[in-house]
């Protein structure tokens, strides 16, 4: 049923964006999930739905750049437009209330909408001498996630640290970090990753989840397919550079200041999995992700790359078949037969073996001539 | 000179055979020249890649093969005959050496020059004469500078025939006095650099395909140069009988010679290669069914049929056996030194080479230039035996 | 008399041809050169296939250094697309793949990249066969130059290198023969050659022909799997950084085979899989060409005896016909 067109004066009222700005929203999140353009009906239907799906947001040990990176998205009026989409019942950043008040509300909003509320998580959970190192309200980090975690509908884990563990769990992990899916031993969690995480990829499987009502497809380790699925090295600005065997050696050398592949400074784009390279950071134009700034891609994203590499250490290069224009062992090369060469060939040749057998013939005849010549003169 | 028995009819002089220089053939022959030189300004412009097809995996094309290892083959008439005339003391030859000489010269001197148009760097070509750069390891600089120095040993050799065209018989025969020398060198250089045709290939190992590839290949390129001299004689001679209706017939028994001579050496090759064959192990190769193995059997055909016909049967048709017997050793030979250098020459990385069209065209052209040579010169010189004409 | 004469010029001569004859065959191994020794500060280069990641910067660095044009081979002059050594190109990687090629340095369904270029051979063909000496080894630090000045374009060294690695230009009037020579240039400044400086995984090394040979029985030595430290652009740089070793193959390429090499290769798969020569003899072919050559030429003397008796048949010879035809 497409969105009427009451709806959309309503948008215009509630969160003072055009209708056009509004499609264009729409169609934005539809394509960075990959969905086909008539999703984005779908898509403006759910987002001005009256009745707007209750969210819990809970923060562990994190720095809550994720959710300040997702404060910055800046896309018309976004933060507006995503917190007025759905109910946030718990975030501590961004409420106002605090200390027993805020968790009698999240307590409340965990009963009144069990079963149908989206549980984020930011930050990673301690899991050492049981868990003491991260407690909110007298509870540790592991006991709130597994409280919020029985009632809701389905689970975000945004970030790295939700994700496996991030920066908290760097070795030697005097804390016992680890992400949301370890903590919980559930393999149904979406997550996130990325330090931060990137806006898009949060709002496109929030929204995702609002449309279709279930999470979109994931690979194995619970990340989004439509995201996860590809090196950062496959979609790389600088891509053309590897390709033609263009580095920069050092940090502000000529290749670096050319905008070389920045492989041999240790990036791990060739190793992590993220669409970083597609969907950029902080809508502030192109190349603006740390790839596009000269910086290397630190795998921030990547379980055993992220935060556990040294920054300057060699990418392997996953996954990478060579690619198709690489020569090959056995090119073919030269000309070998040709129509030309042959032609003039078995031309010669012919005539050569034609010319033989009329001589050889004429030989005969000469022959016989001859020995009648000696017969009269004999 | 009493064991060697001699015709006194054909111990006459030699005679320049006279008539006109334009005819069919020789137009027929300049023409080919013409499109030989167009297609040589292409290459002297643009380099050897805008006529030929050779290329990094078959560096050397029918330029090198034909116009030179096959050519210089051909042009061993002279030598074969003056190892037969001069050393094994045949006298009975000596009529027909001169005739050999003047195709050797020009079989030479061409095979030489079209060397300049095969090298890359053909204006550093004086490096093979200059001692400074000499490589004596190297078998090429051993055939470069053998087959320059014969050319020159050659044009000497031949320089009496010029003489006695100019009638200065008395400085002809006190030159002739003194060729023996020439005719020493005539016979060494041939050996030398015709067999190291062969070696050239030994330093390209495991490249040459095992048929051909053998420490022999010295000696059997040596023996196919003789072969190869002795059938060109045969065969330039029948070609004569035709060509100017010349009368042969004091020739045959001479050539009938020549022709056991050619089966017994070829035979010993034959010999030779299957021993090798056999002695390295690589009897298996024999019957693969690839275009090597092919042309193998392809060559031994060719061999085989003029040991035959050599070696059997005489009397009337005489001229009418030899000539394609002579014409089968030569087209054994030429084959066996192309697949020696081409078709047994196996590129690893995966490289094709066919002749082009103008790169044939050249090689037609060289030959033409031969021919046309060859023809005003026994026209106009006293090269071929002294005859009566029908 | 004339018998005896005949029968002397003929011995003499059966004799001359025999000791050619047995020149040719050569081969008394007693007498054969041997296969020539690494030179006393031989330098060279170590191709480790599993270190290599196909970036082509090798490459791109040895072009520029060379100032060696763009090789297209698909067309539109936009990219450095050479297939295989050429007359524009003195290295390129290549790639072996196989099925899905998803593995890295394996067989099945794997890929695997090799780096063609120069092997500045112990022995050269190419040095041995070249008529004019314009090719030449370094008897100091064994490379293998090329002397454009010198050469005639004969291209027997393309013909006669048993790697395919001279490569002639075809396609201009004033073509030259193209080869790694080691970038003796940067070397004379002090540098290293461009393929190994900028080589980011140390995958082409640079270093003395000694301390190559260390480093490669340091990584035959490593458990596959196992972190190690390797250098990167030369053995001792310090520029190192640390990965899981590979799994090696048995073989080292270029260690032995005719003579062995200065660049030498490590893989993950067997050698014959990136189309490269392999089985091939210890002795080096250079040397069974020189052995047949010095047997039949070292000093002349057989030349010169062979001569020598010839002359006399034809001094013989021609004084007989010259005499029938006077007489």
């Amino acid at each position: 049923m497409p969105a009427s067109q009451q709806n959309f004066d309503e948008i215009e009222q509630r969160y003072g964006v055009s209708r056009r700005e509004f499609m264009a929203f729409c169609t934005g999140i539809a394509a960075t999930m990959g969905l086909a353009n008539s999703a984005a009906a779908q898509v403006a239907e759910a987002i001005t739905k009256k009745e707007r799906p209750s969210v819990i947001w809970l923060h562990h040990q994190e720095c809550t750049g994720c959710t300040e990176s997702m404060l910055r998205a800046e896309h018309p009026t976004l933060e507006k437009l995503i917190l007025d989409v759905i109910s946030l019942d718990y975030h501590e950043t961004l409420f106002a209330a605090a200390g027993h008040q805020i968790e009698a509300a999240r307590k409340a909003a965990q009963e009144k909408n069990k079963g149908k509320y989206l549980l984020v998580v930011e930050g990673a959970i301690p899991m050492k001498d049981g868990g003491i190192y991260c407690k909110i309200g007298g509870q540790t980090s592991l006991e709130l996630t597994r409280e919020a975690a029985a009632g809701a509908a389905a689970i975000i884990a945004l970030g790295s640290c939700a994700s496996w563990g991030g920066m908290p769990s760097t070795p030697p992990n005097p804390t016992g970090s680890v992400g949301v899916a370890e903590a919980l031993g559930r393999k149904d969690i979406l997550s996130i990753p990325g330090c931060p995480s990137n806006p898009y990829n949060f709002l496109a499987c929030v929204v995702h989840f609002l449309t279709f009502g279930k999470l979109p497809p994931l690979d194995s380790q619970g990340r989004p397919l439509f995201a996860y699925s590809r090196l950062i090295h496959e979609n790389c600005e600088r891509r053309a550079h590897f390709d033609a065997g263009r580095f920069a050696l050092e940090f502000g050398d000529e290749g670096h200041r050319k905008g070389y592949c920045l492989y041999k400074l240790g990036c791990k784009g060739p190793e992590t999995y993220a669409n970083c390279s597609i969907v950029q950071f902080g809508d502030v134009g192109m190349q603006s992700w740390p790839v596009g700034m000269g910086h290397p891609c630190i795998g921030c994203s990547e379980k055993g790359i992220g935060f556990t590499k040294p920054i300057h250490a060699l990418a392997d290069l996953k996954n990478q078949r060579p690619p198709v224009g690489y020569a090959r062992v056995n090119e073919e090369q030269g000309t070998g037969l040709n129509s030309a060469g042959v032609a003039v060939v078995s031309g010669v040749v012919g005539a050569a073996v034609g010319a033989g057998a009329m001589l050889t013939k004429k030989l005969s005849a000469l022959e016989g001539s001859q020995k009648s010549g000696e017969n009269r003169q004999e | 000179m009493t064991d060697i028995p001699i015709r006194p009819s054909i111990r006459r002089r030699h005679e320049a055979i006279g008539g006109k220089l334009v005819s069919r053939l020789t137009i027929a022959l300049s023409l080919l020249v013409g499109i030989a030189l167009f297609f040589l300004y292409q290459r002297f412009v643009y380099g050897l890649g805008a006529v030929t097809n050779i290329n990094n995996g078959y560096p050397w094309g029918i330029w090198v093969v034909w116009d030179v290892i096959i050519a210089t083959g051909f042009a061993c008439g002279g030598y074969a005959m003056a190892l037969l005339v001069y050393i094994l003391n045949r006298g009975e030859f000596h009529p027909m050496i001169r005739s050999a000489l003047t195709a050797s010269v020009f079989g030479y001197s061409l095979g030489g020059l079209s060397v300049l148009i095969d090298l890359g760097r053909y204006w550093n070509f004086w490096h093979i004469l200059s001692p400074s750069y000499f490589n004596p390891g190297s078998v090429m600089f051993e055939v470069a500078a053998c087959i320059t120095l014969y050319i020159v040993v050659l044009w000497i050799e031949w320089f009496p025939t010029f003489l006695e065209w100019l009638g200065t018989r008395g400085i002809q025969k006190a030159f002739e006095r003194m060729l023996f020398v020439f005719i020493g060198l005539g016979v060494l250089l041939p050996s030398m650099h015709q067999s190291s045709l062969g070696s050239l290939l030994i330093a390209m190992g495991y490249q040459v395909h095992p048929l051909w590839q053998t420490p022999f290949l010295p000696i059997l390129f040596l023996m196919t140069a003789l072969c190869m001299g002795y059938a060109v004689v045969i065969f330039e001679a029948t070609l004569a009988a035709v060509g100017f209706a010349r009368d042969v017939r004091e020739e045959l028994p001479l050539l009938e010679k020549l022709g056991k001579v050619v089966a017994s050496v070829l035979l010993m090759f034959m010999v030779l290669r299957f021993a090798d064959i056999i002695d390295r192990g690589q009897t298996g190769r024999l019957t693969e069914g690839n275009l090597q193995t092919a042309m193998f059997w392809i060559e031994t055909v060719l061999f085989a049929f003029p040991i035959a016909a050599f070696s059997f049967g005489s009397g009337q048709s005489r001229m009418s056996r030899l000539f394609p017997a002579a014409a089968s050793m030569l087209a054994g030979a030429v084959l066996y030194r192309i697949d020696a250098f081409l078709v047994a020459y196996n590129s690893p990385t995966h490289w094709h080479y066919f002749p082009s069209a103008p790169e044939i065209l050249v090689t037609l052209g060289v030959i033409a230039i031969e021919v046309l040579a060859y023809i005003v010169f026994v026209k106009k010189f006293p090269i071929l035996p002294g005859h009566e004409y029908r | 008399m004339s018998c005896n004469r005949r029968d002397f010029m003929r011995g003499g001569l059966g004799g001359a041809a025999a000791a050619a004859a047995c020149a040719t065959l050569g081969a008394s191994p007693a007498e054969a050169r041997e296969n020539k020794k690494v030179p006393g500060n031989a330098i060279g280069l170590l191709y480790d296939s599993t270190l290599c990641i196909g970036c082509k910067a090798c490459m791109s660095a040895c072009k520029t250094t060379n100032e060696l044009p763009l090789d297209d081979n698909v067309g539109g002059k936009l990219w450095d697309t050479p297939f295989e050594l050429s007359g524009k190109t003195y290295t390129v990687i290549k790639v072996y793949q196989d099925g899905t090629s998803v593995n890295k340095d394996q067989v099945k369904d794997g890929f695997a990249h090799i780096k063609r270029q120069c092997l500045h051979c112990i022995d050269p063909s190419c040095v041995s066969v070249c008529p004019v000496k314009a090719m030449t080894k370094n008897p100091e630090t064994g490379i293998v130059s090329y002397n454009a000045d010198a050469c005639i374009g004969c291209r027997y060294c393309v013909a006669a290198c048993p790697f395919h690695v001279p490569q002639f230009q075809y396609d201009t009037p004033f073509p030259r023969i193209a080869k790694c020579q080691l970038c003796k240039e940067e070397l004379a400044k002090g540098d290293i050659p461009a393929c190994a400086k900028v080589c980011p995984t140390g995958a082409t090394l640079f270093g003395s022909y000694n301390a190559l040979s260390k480093e490669i029985e340091r990584r035959k030595d490593m458990k596959p799997g196992e972190a190690n430290v390797f250098p990167r652009r030369t053995v001792d740089s310090g520029d190192t950084y640390e990965r899981a070793a590979a799994h090696y193959t048995e073989e080292v390429y270029g260690a032995k085979a005719l003579g062995g090499t200065q660049v030498r290769y490590l893989a993950g798969v067997p050698f014959d899989k990136f189309d490269l020569p392999v089985g091939l003899p210890e002795r080096s072919y250079a040397s069974q060409s020189e052995s047949m050559q010095e047997a039949l030429y070292s000093g002349l003397t057989v030349p010169a005896a062979a001569f020598a008796g010839l002359m006399l048949a034809a001094y013989f010879g021609t004084k007989n016909l010259h005499d029938d035809e006077e007489g």
